[in-house]
């Protein structure tokens, strides 16, 4: 088994894999895997979950399967206090997060519980942010939009389809945070209970502008229906997006990737950690894993280890940070 | 044109083998369902939908499923009704005022055939109103706004007492209590808990699914052991079947007539498929010639079996377009859609179209489908009717159990599962209608998130809400449809309960 893994890992990711191939690891996986998606059948997590299963299994790194097991609640808090409490030592469970867990701990919407209470894998991919207007919207750049902000915060109202505080509300706000928009309570978010609730209110021309992400407005963009002002990535995205502006392009400095990835319990041993960012790092560059990235709109967003680590304790800090200023939390 | 050819686009999902064999397995589930006393088809799809979630089914088999179950239902429901002179349920209870009389004269195998026939009828006519006015009321789906949106709601809050409703203050309180559920969890428009004690199982509000099959499914369960019917039902034998293609065409406008009131009825909020048998049976027996209606006038099967089956479908035309249910057992449908991330509403035409489309096309062939079973297979349909109820309804309870545990992998939601059953139970023993309970659960969120939406778009101007022709005519028809059940509800109630004692007396 351990000299399959190292054979693949040489053939596949060339170079870096090479000097890791005659490692040894004193973590060996049993024979299946459990990935808990937090949410049920269909969504995000439910996505991540079932195809990172399969190529886990594709790839040999599981003999037996890697059964997805579906715990909603809390958006995420269910299973984040389950593999607290109940999984802590469980070294063959991955968990399915994304920027609504980041959020969700930041926001202290897990009572009790932190971000230092798990070990953070790393990520495989991600799904920019966007901000778009309807067709026959006065606003033809993302700067005019931030300029009648700076006017009268409440001059522009979007819609988004996570609840207040939630990420595509704070997209919205980092924005304008970086554009120096002052009063930021004042900025007027309406939540829908889905990206596409939300968009046919701004397409139907009922709200100013739309906050979500790249995957959720390829049918209205298509149509005709829908101008993307920006997207917050740090570079344009790949074809069929390459015609949308970034909003560093514009002179905004702001980023936000809506990213996927995982979690293991937090006394899973240092081994087993190690064993599953390496794992995720060479599933990372299979064809595979690209292939399915390309078919469901992920664009590029590789993290992992230590540095995914930091990333989360800083994205953690900078909402916790954003969610006090504008008086969400105390 | 258009629609012509999304439809045909329905019928290449329709006419899939898997497709079919949920068509089919609907059917006969929703006849079974239809023709146990009690066992209503709110009910019945509320049972069956744990087991479309066991089994991973998509969105598009689900609901093919779940409207099979739910057109077999109003099939089935005829069955009991001709052969016991107990209507499988409420809606089939027109049927037995000349179904009866028939099975007793002899003639319960032609009942059975001319109800068929004209069940067929109904749903075959309500079907393609479906398929013209849907359509048409969805492309008003841009025009409605958080304004538009709160006016429906309202809408639909105001019909929910509806013409046949029987305690209009009842009514009222089971909407409240089920917009006290709803407020349960996040607020998503300011991201505040409610109710939740800081438990984590209640931080995403109650599953109404949940709701649903404890309230319906489950009170079901208790109420049979209440009954301790341990035995099944005795029954009219069923004579050979001898039906002339006169006898047919003798029902044939009975039919029509039925099928036409029932639907128009059936798109009506509120009112549903009750009102579209008992209107269709009145209005039978005033425009017929004297005939002998009340003493087994097969146009008296017809005309109601194609009214209830007309109105069925008809209920379909608001839930699908409009995401305002017609009926309990619409209002059961949606929130299956909802449970499966598809929303509905004006956007589910565009959005969905295949879905829409393909359920469309499946209820015809499910019509068909229907009809054959119905014809030949009626024999096998009343035989089930003899099950010993103690041994369905281990089964029924056994599929509620496995399907919610299925949905999230929580033990809690079958506790939960249970307090909603014990709890429908109580309300259904003092009378307190279950089904404006789910609608308050289910619209009562939307209802709140569209107001505060409009006042924040108006920045705290509430004229807002009136300030569009489409707003104005919806709470037009709001106000007509809060105010008329009062006059005109006692006098249409009061003729029902005499056709219901008519029903006893023979």
């Amino acid at each position: 088994m351990l000299k399959t893994i190292s054979l693949k890992s040489v053939l596949i990711s060339g170079a870096v894999a090479l000097t890791m191939a005659g490692q040894a690891y004193a973590f060996e996986p049993a024979r299946s895997g459990e990935c808990i998606a937090p949410a049920n059948p269909g969504g995000g997590w439910d996505f991540t979950c079932r195809s990172v299963g399969k190529v886990l299994v594709d790839e040999g790194y599981f003999k037996g399967n890697v059964q997805t097991v579906n715990m909603t609640g809390a958006g995420g808090g269910v299973a984040f206090a389950h593999t607290v409490s109940k999984r802590d030592k469980d070294e063959n469970l991955i968990v399915a997060a994304s920027t609504a867990t980041t959020t969700r701990l930041a926001q202290g919407q897990f009572p009790g519980m932190n971000a230092d209470q798990v070990r953070w894998v790393g990520t495989l991919g991600a799904d920019y942010g966007i901000i778009a207007v309807g067709k026959d919207s006065k606003y033809t750049s993302l700067k005019q939009v931030l300029d009648a902000l700076k006017k009268d915060p409440s001059a522009v109202k979007f819609a988004g389809g996570s609840a207040s505080g939630g990420w595509d509300h704070l997209k919205v706000l980092m924005t304008a945070q970086k554009a120096h928009v002052e009063n930021l309570p004042k900025v007027r978010y309406l939540a829908y209970s889905g990206g596409s609730e939300a968009l046919v209110q701004v397409v139907g021309g009922h709200v100013d502008a739309f906050t979500g992400d790249i995957s959720e407005v390829k049918g209205f963009m298509d149509s005709g229906d829908l101008r993307v002002l920006a997207v917050l990535s740090e570079e344009r995205l790949p074809a069929p997006y390459d015609s949308i502006p970034t909003a560093m392009e514009q002179g905004i400095d702001s980023v936000a990737p809506n990213w996927r990835g995982f979690y293991v319990p937090g006394n899973a041993s240092k081994d087993s950690y190690d064993w599953w960012v390496k794992t995720m790092n060479e599933l990372y560059t299979t064809q595979e894993w690209k292939d399915i990235m390309t078919k469901n709109g992920l664009m590029p967003f590789h993290k992992s280890g230590e540095e995914f680590t930091q990333f989360v304790k800083n994205q953690t800090l900078d909402i916790k940070i954003l969610s006090q200023d504008i008086g969400l939390i105390k | 044109m258009d629609t012509m050819s999304l439809l045909m686009q329905g019928f290449a999902v329709a006419l899939t083998p898997e497709s079919i064999m949920f068509a089919v397995i609907g059917a006969i589930l929703g006849t079974l369902i239809g023709a146990l006393p009690g066992l209503g088809p709110a009910n019945g799809v509320a049972i069956l939908i744990p087991l479309a979630f066991s089994l991973g089914l998509s969105p598009t088999s689900s609901l093919i499923l779940l409207t099979s179950v739910y057109a077999g239902a109003m099939y089935g429901g005829r069955i009991s009704s001709i052969l016991l002179n107990i209507p499988g349920d409420e809606p089939a209870m027109m049927t037995c005022l000349d179904g009866y009389p028939m099975a007793l004269k002899g003639k319960a195998a032609e009942a059975l055939a001319i109800s068929a026939i004209a069940s067929f009828i109904g749903s075959f006519i309500a079907t393609i109103g479906l398929v013209i006015l849907a359509p048409i009321l969805a492309k008003f789906a841009l025009r409605f706004g958080p304004s538009e949106y709160f006016a429906l709601f309202a809408l639909a809050f105001a019909t929910l007492g509806g013409i046949t409703g029987k305690n209009q203050f009842k009514t009222l309180m089971a909407a409240a209590i089920g917009l006290m559920i709803a407020t349960v969890g996040i607020d998503i428009s300011t991201g505040v808990q409610r109710f939740t004690f800081n438990t984590l199982e209640l931080f995403e509000g109650v599953d109404f699914i949940i709701a649903i099959v404890g309230l319906f499914a489950i009170s079901e369960l208790l109420f049979f052991l209440e009954r301790h019917a341990g035995d099944g039902l005795k029954q009219v034998a069923i004579n050979k079947l001898k039906l002339s293609a006169k006898d047919i065409i003798k029902v044939l406008p009975a039919s029509f007539r039925g099928a036409v009131l029932g639907f128009v009825a059936g798109v009506l909020p509120g009112a549903g498929a009750s009102l579209g048998s008992f209107i269709s049976y009145t209005l039978e027996k005033r425009v017929s010639d004297k005939g002998e209606f009340g003493k087994g006038d097969p146009r008296g099967v017809a005309a109601p079996e194609a009214g209830n089956n007309g109105a069925a479908s008809g209920a379909l035309v608001p839930m699908l377009t409009l995401g305002v249910p017609g009926s309990g057992t619409t209002a059961v449908l949606l929130a299956m859609l909802i449970s499966l991330n598809i929303s509905p509403g004006p956007m589910l035409f565009q959005q969905n179209a295949d879905l829409v489309w393909g359920v469309i096309a499946a209820m015809f062939v499910g019509n068909l489908v229907l009809l054959l079973l119905n014809i030949p297979m009626v024999g096998i349909f009343v035989k089930l009717l003899s099950i010993p109820p103690k041994y369905l309804m281990p089964i029924v309870t056994l599929i509620a159990s496995v399907g919610i545990y299925s949905v999230s992998h929580s033990a809690l939601d079958l506790y939960f599962m249970i307090g909603f059953g014990v709890l429908g139970y109580i309300f259904r023993k003092i009378d307190i209608p279950l089904v404006p309970i789910i609608l308050g659960m289910l619209l009562g969120p939307e209802m709140e998130k569209s107001l505060r939406h409009a006042l924040v778009l108006s920045d705290g101007d509430w004229t807002v809400l009136f300030n569009s022709g489409l707003s104005i005519g919806l709470w037009t028809v709001a106000i007509l449809g809060l105010i008329l059940p009062m006059i005109v509800g006692p006098i249409v109630r009061a003729k029902m309960s005499k056709s219901k004692e008519a029903v006893k007396d023979v």
